[in-house]
């Protein structure tokens, strides 16, 4: 319970501190916040083991905090540094940990799903017991390798959970303009148990994955979960400035009021949540601390790291 | 000496990986059935999970092999038809190849991609009939384009055992050349190194996979009156750029015979690493298929934009 909240937390003030750093030029290109989605990624994440992997988004802060990591080398990343997690070379929408397996967060919104069920499917070539969740937005059920993707993945009863953050909008459509028909059913075409979830309450979609990551180690294949949520924030950073209108004020309200802190938060008693806190600032402090002293990268290493070995 | 055909070396290379190495797998269309001939008899020889039928999902299924690439596999994709590189040239250029790069180096992506039959495969007109290794020079893919049997097992041995991704086209009209192999000498053929196939003083042809012996037939046409050294480059990307200024610096002279589109193409950039590099004594001299080309149909009109000998022939004899 105090975990879940820790990691809610952790990721709406990590994403609140890059807004800033977003504003001060700290962070150069913008981010696509996380904020009013947390709870996907901390439910999610909590129910997967070490030895499992995910892959995350554009919109990917959330996933990569909540599946454990450092923070300071996260908001490096954004920053630019080399001691980021990708050393300065991927930034807000690629940042990867592979010794924690994340394998990394993609900005074609499609493209993850299949990439997961690849490593997955080889985990289990290689005698493992991994998991992958794979996270993606309501806008990826339009991309056709992800539908491809469900489509291998039943078919060869590949353990890989998939998590669809339907949060209301791609970019700035709306779902009911996207999406013909529903989107669980599309999973169930395939064969998929597809199940909707309240996404913004974090021990909900604890609970849902759990029972989805047991399904996929006994060998029953992939599980689809719609978890429900909304973006408090801009699509990116850059809306900030040019105010797009695509959702009403009332909206906006409405949506905020489910707040997967705030629910998680009314869990803990007022001292409990107080000491979390206080923990999480004094964490966000010394990784802020940390970022900014870190070095940048040497412009005559710009392409380090772009093969394998030299070519 | 026995005969080795090109198609039967891409068989015994894959073979020879998948025994060797249990992190390799291929998978592909059709592929257990073997509907293009190079996968004949892996399936029961290595079963279905090291030979893998796909359904047609290619922009799934060449992510599917990033995936367990990144988990330490060693997939092989077999593309039955070169247009697919375009519906998964996003999935390759943009995902596969990006990733070493975009994690600060902290994973690989040992994917090798072949394409047996890339080019015109006579009367299989627009949509199965193009040859787009210089798209992926231009991104930065390693990319081999190997002329002859004991180049294309050696080449995809290598490719296979390499860590980053590579593309390998296997044309259409190299997949029936055949030599005298001892097999017991068939040997990796490293990346990024060329080979002067016939030595010669008056002029470099360069040329590349199935052009190669188009190349080498003219040579020994013009032989007693034009001295035709032919250098192969075999991989497009890294290019051994050492190994084409040194033939071109003896020469002086240059023609590029290439199976891409004009512009932009793989001779274009054959014409520029010489142009910064040496001396020429003559104009360059490109023969490849006509800007912008789409293959037609007919088999006169497939013919009549493809790069062939009569082209290069007469380039040559105004070059002397």
């Amino acid at each position: 319970m105090t975990d879940l909240y820790r990691t809610v937390r952790l990721i709406r003030r990590f994403e609140e501190r890059a807004i800033e750093f977003v504003r001060s030029g700290e962070i150069v290109g913008g981010i696509h916040p996380y904020v009013g989605q947390e709870g996907i990624a901390a439910g999610v994440c909590a129910a997967l083991g070490p030895d499992d992997v995910i892959t995350s988004t554009h919109r990917g802060h959330g996933h990569v905090l909540a599946r454990g990591a450092n923070p300071a080398r996260m908001l490096a990343e954004l920053m630019g540094r080399e001691s980021g997690l990708n050393k300065g070379r991927g930034g807000s929408m690629h940042a990867a940990d592979f010794s924690l397996g994340i394998l990394g967060a993609n900005a074609i919104v499609g493209a993850a799903g299949s990439i997961a069920t690849g490593a997955a499917w080889a985990a289990r070539q290689q005698g493992r017991d991994t998991v992958a969740a794979t996270f993606f937005g309501d806008g990826a059920m339009n991309e056709g390798m992800l539908l491809e993707a469900f489509n291998l993945a039943a078919l060869w009863q590949v353990p890989v959970v998939f998590v669809c953050e339907n949060n209301g909008y791609a970019t700035t459509m709306p779902v009911a303009s996207a999406i013909a028909g529903s989107i669980t059913d599309r999973a169930r075409a395939f064969g998929i148990p597809a199940f909707t979830v309240d996404g913004q309450d974090p021990e909900k979609v604890l609970e849902a994955t759990s029972t989805a990551v047991a399904r996929a180690r006994a060998g029953k294949g992939p599980t689809f979960l719609e978890c429900v949520t909304y973006r408090f924030d801009a699509h990116h950073t850059f809306e900030h400035r040019t105010r797009l209108s695509y959702r009403s004020t009332e909206e906006i309200t409405t949506g905020r009021s489910r707040c997967p802190v705030e629910i998680q938060g009314a869990r803990l008693t007022a001292a409990d949540r107080a000491a979390v806190d206080a923990e999480v600032e004094s964490l966000l402090e010394a990784a802020a601390g940390i970022a900014l002293g870190s070095a940048h990268p040497d412009p005559a290493a710009a392409l380090s790291y772009l093969y394998a070995g030299e070519i | 000496m026995p005969k080795l055909s090109y198609l039967k070396a891409l068989n015994r290379a894959l073979s020879d990986e998948l025994e060797r190495d249990s992190a390799v797998f291929v998978l592909g269309e059709d592929i257990r059935a073997a509907a293009s001939n190079v996968t004949a008899g892996l399936h029961a020889r290595f079963g279905d999970d090291r030979v893998l039928d796909t359904p047609l999902s290619e922009q799934a299924f060449t992510n599917f092999a990033t995936g367990a690439a990144l988990m330490g596999m060693r997939p092989v994709i077999e593309f039955q038809i070169p247009s697919l590189l375009f519906l998964v040239f996003e999935q390759i250029a943009n995902q596969a190849h990006k990733f070493s790069l975009m994690t600060g180096g902290q994973c690989k992506v040992p994917v090798t991609y072949v394409v047996p039959g890339s080019g015109s495969r006579t009367g299989w007109a627009g949509q199965h009939s193009d040859h787009p290794y210089s798209l992926f020079a231009h991104v930065g893919v390693k990319t081999v384009v190997p002329a002859t049997p004991a180049d294309a097992y050696g080449l995809l041995v290598t490719a296979i055992r390499d860590d980053d991704p590579v593309v390998f086209f296997a044309p259409a009209p190299a997949l029936g050349v055949r030599e005298d192999v001892d097999f017991a000498a068939l040997a990796p053929v490293p990346l990024g190194v060329g080979r002067v196939a016939r030595a010669g003083d008056d002029v470099t042809v360069v040329a590349l996979g199935h052009l190669l012996h188009d190349a080498l037939a003219v040579a020994d046409e013009l032989a007693g009156r034009i001295s035709v050294e032919v250098f192969d480059p075999r991989t497009v990307y890294p290019l051994d750029v050492a190994g084409l200024v040194a033939s071109v610096q003896k020469t002086g002279r240059l023609v590029v015979i290439d199976d891409s589109n004009r512009t932009s193409g793989f001779a274009a950039e054959v014409l520029a690493v010489v142009a910064e590099n040496c001396t020429l004594t003559a104009p360059p001299h490109r023969v490849t298929r006509p800007n912008g080309a789409v293959l037609p149909f007919a088999l006169a009109l497939d013919r009549a934009v493809q790069p062939g000998r009569d082209q290069l022939l007469a380039a040559l004899l105004e070059m002397s």
